[in-house]
């Protein structure tokens, strides 16, 4: 990739917030969400690229996650609207966006434990016969898809590496193999856009080379990813295109190169007042030390019980 | 003390009436708590809809019995409507406090005077049950062995009702094991990975809800059909804190589990039940201390610190396999 | 851990053995039981039609009794023992009779071997036809406010336990009951006067709820133990009291020594015992002082913010422990009072906490779950609602319809009046 100028179907593209895209299959359009005073999200416009890995980066606190869950339906915008594929998503539940095609994860994974993990996967197969009560009773009905399921989610597995593991309960698998776990089950629903909310956090250095492998597979595939995502290198690495959110709205976005020399991106992370970094390795330091803080006040937010 | 006489009574209690409809409620709480992760605490409001959907339709509408058991779970199945249109959405503390509710004003309102003429108050509503017993293809006579030995009619109670367990078993054993099923047990996993796969998930908590209500009247049928009488009082709270303890006792998200629950529950509680009668009886326990009418409360002060040992130190039940609770702890 | 969860629960058995009360004898004897009386309206004139319900205490009906045309009713009874006797609210609507006071609808009462029970339901002039909806109004609002105000004493608690540890406390009628019963112990049976017996209870109620979190709930904590087993474990632990209670206390109601019968005083329109008055004034007293000890005090601010956020309080330096202690100690004072004042004008019984749970999660589910302040304006409008809803329902009735009005508002507003909705993610 070239140092300030983005390839294939994002060539030419002004790197400048809420720039047009030659073929979106996202499109956010004056998103407002608001928790009592504090508006946590405001997007204005947004175009999300087919076919590339986008990541959506930020200090903690920025609205990453909030806008992940409007778009994908966990939460409902007090204004605004998506458009996915073409159709507009208006007020659809979460698991409709999924059965249109947009499948996400989330940051503290969720491995269903007291499932095994070919259940795991198979759970993420769409339009089974099975799953409706009166059928369900007849297993004749059902057993020759379940059978077709089963295969595709070995395939799968399989090239998770996780296939091993099939017949194990997914609460026994480590954190990383969760991580994967969660990947590959999104894979089940045959989604056209996948969202990860930070897929390497608290991966180990090994399994996140295997993790980025994935994600270009998804590209590879044809799939739309969209990812928020902490470490820079991972985001230089991997992604197409970058956006940066800073107190919900979306400060700049670019290509990776672009973006990392962007003095508004840098000036959010780090406050006004820091000189720019001089090498990547000065940044990621400074990066590293304002997301500790940014963690620790995060960790102390009230969190749903449940 | 008679040992010979409490041991058979507690065989037969094992295999009695009451096995059966605790067998039958505590399996419609599996589906709900045991795999689906809803807290129902109104099972008994089930219960008492598909008892008095029988003992109304019977003897204020006049229908036959068997369209009473139609109208029994009819009314589940709206009682299900009901309570989880408000509350599926919500956290499951939340349901625990609805159904409990629930179940609450379905007692109150059978036994209020204001609706006397069709439930018959306070004192309820008997002798509605007569055609079941009408076509009781046994003899006259006892039918059984050793210490299991019942009258013809009593057997004819029990067979249907085990039957039924055994049906509803198997129907439960098949959809567990299904797609269907595994989105109900993705859904006590963590529900918003289910509706992130695309699950709807109100809707299967709302089936889950209903099925095991359903479940639940059979075991108000079988309580109603048995005793010939249904009464208010007998649906109180309590009677779903037993069926959380024979599910717990037997093991939850097993099929087996509230059946056999049922069963070890009812020996125990005729166990220490008669036990202590004796005891009392024959001086062993000083009137001072107990009388007769305390032994009954006994049985409730047994079923409450059974529920609290049971969680503190085997929530996987007497069976269960430890290492899949402690899955649990995420 | 394990020692200690197994030392409480030893502790509540042995307290059940102990000989308690003695309940009365319910074994049958010879002779000739039944009960009697004659029915006669306002002017002394025999009433016809009237039914009156009997049922032993364990709801079992024995039978119907029907007035005739010169007022008496009488009915055999099975045997000696404990009775319930009801006067059909419906058949004296029909006659437009009215109970010259409604809350003695119901009696209570022993029937010895061969004795005759005479049974007194005195009518009045219907206040409905009379006085007019209007002063009936203002009555049942009076008392709507006084039981409003009781179940906002004992909710308090039970909402700040939720606040600050998770925990949807199923045993928190049981400190009520608790409560009520100490003070009737130091006031009857150990001759004190009523007003240093409630204090009594109010200690003793407090250090109940110490106790049990110390026991059984913080050791509970320190294992992991999920918030649904804590829950199901509140239920055990509920049932097993209440039947301690049963077992100890036996199942008649009692009264408390003093201020049993007032004569109520007439306050413009309406009238109202003495006692409500002071029950209401105290209330009010308590509960003012309970807003401005959590708004000012030290220790009113650390319960507020660990209810708020248990995290960011642990990580400004608060001992959510000990907190989290204070809050059992402090709520389970307030339901001991609670259940008091209860007793003071319902009599005590075994599970008068049980029947006033529901009451308090639908007010505390009203004002918003966790909640302070939520708790005390939910509940006061359940009892103000709860009372003044019978001007249109059957009284037997109320029950129900607040029990409906939990669940229309979790239908409308699942966060409470004074709750916020909660974040996703």
């Amino acid at each position: 990739m070239s140092a300030d100028q983005s390839e294939g179907p994002l060539a030419g593209v002004p790197a400048e917030p809420g720039v047009g895209k030659p073929d979106a299959i996202l499109v956010a359009d004056g998103v407002i969400r608001r928790f009592g005073g504090l508006t946590a999200v405001e997007v204005d416009h947004l175009e999300v690229q087919r076919g590339v890995i986008t990541a959506l980066i930020g200090p903690n606190g920025a609205g990453k996650t909030t806008f992940f869950n409007l778009v994908t339906a966990f939460d409902h915008p007090d204004t605004g609207q998506f458009v996915f594929d073409g159709r507009p998503l208006g007020r659809l539940p979460a698991h409709k966006v999924a059965r249109r095609g947009m499948v996400r994860t989330f940051q503290l994974t969720k491995a269903l434990s007291r499932l095994t993990v070919l259940d795991n996967m198979k759970l993420g197969a769409t339009g089974q016969r099975g799953e409706r009560f009166l059928p369900a009773l007849l297993p004749l009905l059902w057993r020759e898809q379940d059978r077709e399921i089963e295969q595709r989610a070995l395939d799968l597995l399989a090239r998770f590496q996780l296939d091993k593991m099939a017949g194990e309960f997914a609460g026994t698998l480590s954190g990383g193999q969760r991580k994967l776990l969660e990947m590959a089950r999104a894979l089940m629903v045959e989604p056209k856009m996948v969202l990860l909310d930070e897929p390497m956090a608290g991966v180990n250095p090994v399994l996140t080379q295997s993790l980025l492998t994935h994600v270009r597979d998804l590209r590879d595939l044809g799939m739309t990813v969209l990812f928020v995502e902490h470490d820079m290198d991972v985001v230089y690495d991997i992604s197409d295109w970058v956006v940066v959110m800073a107190e919900g709205r979306i400060i700049a976005e670019g290509p990776p190169r672009v973006i990392g020399a962007n003095p508004a991106v840098i000036d959010a992370y780090l406050g006004a007042h820091h000189d720019a970094p001089t090498t990547d390795a000065e940044e990621q330091r400074r990066l590293d030390d304002a997301e500790a803080v940014i963690e620790a006040e995060a960790g102390a937010r009230p969190k749903g019980r449940r | 003390m008679n040992w010979g006489g409490i041991v058979e009574n507690a065989l037969r209690a094992a295999v009695g009436d009451f096995a059966a409809v605790f067998a039958l409620a505590a399996i419609g709480l599996n589906v709900h708590f045991g795999y689906t992760g809803l807290l129902n605490f109104g099972q008994v409001g089930f219960m008492a809809v598909g008892a008095y959907g029988i003992a109304v339709a019977v003897t204020y509408l006049g229908l036959s019995m068997w369209v009473g058991l139609a109208v029994g779970l009819g009314a589940s199945v709206v009682l299900a409507l009901l309570l989880g249109l408000p509350t599926l959405r919500l956290r499951a503390d939340y349901l625990a406090i609805v159904t409990i509710a629930a179940a609450e004003i379905i007692r109150l309102t059978f036994r209020s005077v204001s609706l006397r003429r069709y439930t018959g108050g306070s004192s309820g509503l008997t002798r509605f049950a007569d055609e079941f017993y009408a076509v009781n293809p046994l003899s006259r006579g006892d039918y059984g062995f050793g210490p299991f030995v019942f009258s013809h009619r009593q057997t004819w109670v029990l067979v249907v009702a085990w039957l039924t367990v055994a049906v509803v078993s198997v129907m439960v054993l098949v959809l567990m094991r299904s797609p269907w099923g595994r989105v109900l047990k993705s859904i006590r996993e963590d529900e918003e990975a289910a509706r992130s796969l695309g699950k709807n998930v109100y809707w299967y908590k709302m089936q889950s809800l209903a099925f095991g209500g359903i479940i639940g009247s059979l075991a108000g049928f079988v309580l109603a059909i048995s005793t010939q009488s249904v009464q208010p009082d007998t649906y109180s709270s309590a009677v779903t804190f037993f069926a959380y303890v024979v599910l717990i006792l037997g093991g939850t998200a097993r099929v087996l589990g509230p059946v056999v629950g049922s069963m070890i529950f009812w020996m125990l509680l005729s166990l220490t039940d008669n036990v202590l009668r004796a005891a009392v009886r024959e001086g062993h326990i000083p009137a001072a201390i107990m009388s007769g009418v305390q032994v009954g409360q006994v049985r409730f002060m047994l079923v409450g610190l059974g529920l609290i040992l049971l969680l503190v130190y085997r929530s996987q039940g007497i069976f269960g396999d430890r290492r899949e609770i402690e899955l649990d702890v995420r | 851990m394990h020692l200690r969860i197994l030392a409480v629960l030893a502790t509540a058995l042995f307290l059940s053995m102990v000989p308690g009360v003695p309940a009365a004898a319910q074994e049958s004897g010879g002779g000739e039981e039944s009960v009697r009386g004659t029915i006669t309206d306002g002017d002394g004139e025999p009433v016809e039609g009237v039914d009156i319900i009997v049922e032993t205490l364990d709801g079992e009906e024995v039978g119907v009794a029907t007035t005739g045309p010169d007022g008496s009713y009488e009915l055999e009874l099975p045997g000696p023992g404990e009775y319930r006797a009801t006067i059909d609210q419906e058949t004296l609507d029909e006659l437009e009779l009215e109970l010259r006071n409604p809350d003695r609808a119901t009696l209570e009462f022993p029937v010895r071997p061969g004795q005759s029970r005479p049974l007194l339901f005195p009518l009045g002039e219907s206040t409905r036809s009379i006085s007019g909806t209007f002063v009936r109004a203002l009555q049942l609002l009076v008392e709507g406010v006084k039981f409003g105000l009781i179940i906002a004493m004992c909710a308090v608690g039970l909402s700040l336990i939720f606040g600050t540890t998770g925990l949807v406390n199923f045993a928190h009628g049981e400190l009520v009951t608790f409560g009520a019963l100490a003070a009737w112990i130091a006031n009857v049976l150990l001759g004190l006067h009523f007003v240093p017996a409630t204090v009594v209870g109010v200690l003793a109620g407090g250090l109940a709820g110490a106790a049990l979190d110390k026991g059984l709930w913080r050791p509970l904590r320190r294992r992991g133990t999920g918030l649904i087993a804590l829950l199901v474990i509140s239920i055990g632990l509920g049932l097993l009291v209440r039947y301690i209670f049963l077992y100890q206390f036996g199942g008649r109601t009692r009264p408390y020594a003093q201020y049993v019968a007032q004569r109520a005083i007439s306050l413009g329109p309406i009238t109202i015992a003495p006692k409500d008055i002071v029950s209401i004034l105290v209330s009010l007293a308590v509960l003012a002082a309970v807003g401005i000890a959590l708004q000012r005090t030290q220790a009113g601010k650390a319960m507020r913010a660990v209810a708020d956020n248990p995290d960011l309080a642990s990580s400004s330096g608060i001992d959510v422990e000990r907190v989290i202690l204070l809050v059992w100690a402090f709520g389970g004072g307030l339901a001991a009072l609670g259940g008091t004042l209860l007793g003071l004008t319902e009599q005590v019984s075994w599970q008068m906490g049980y029947q006033l749970l529901l009451l308090m999660f639908a007010g505390v589910i009203l004002g918003g779950l966790g909640t302070a302040y939520g708790a005390l304006v939910g509940s006061f409008v359940v009892g103000v609602f709860l009372q003044t809803s019978t001007l249109v329902i059957s009284p037997e009735l109320k029950n129900v319809g607040a029990l409906l009005i939990l669940i229309l508002i979790l239908l409308v507003r699942p966060q409470g009046i004074l709750g916020q909705a909660e974040r996703v993610g």
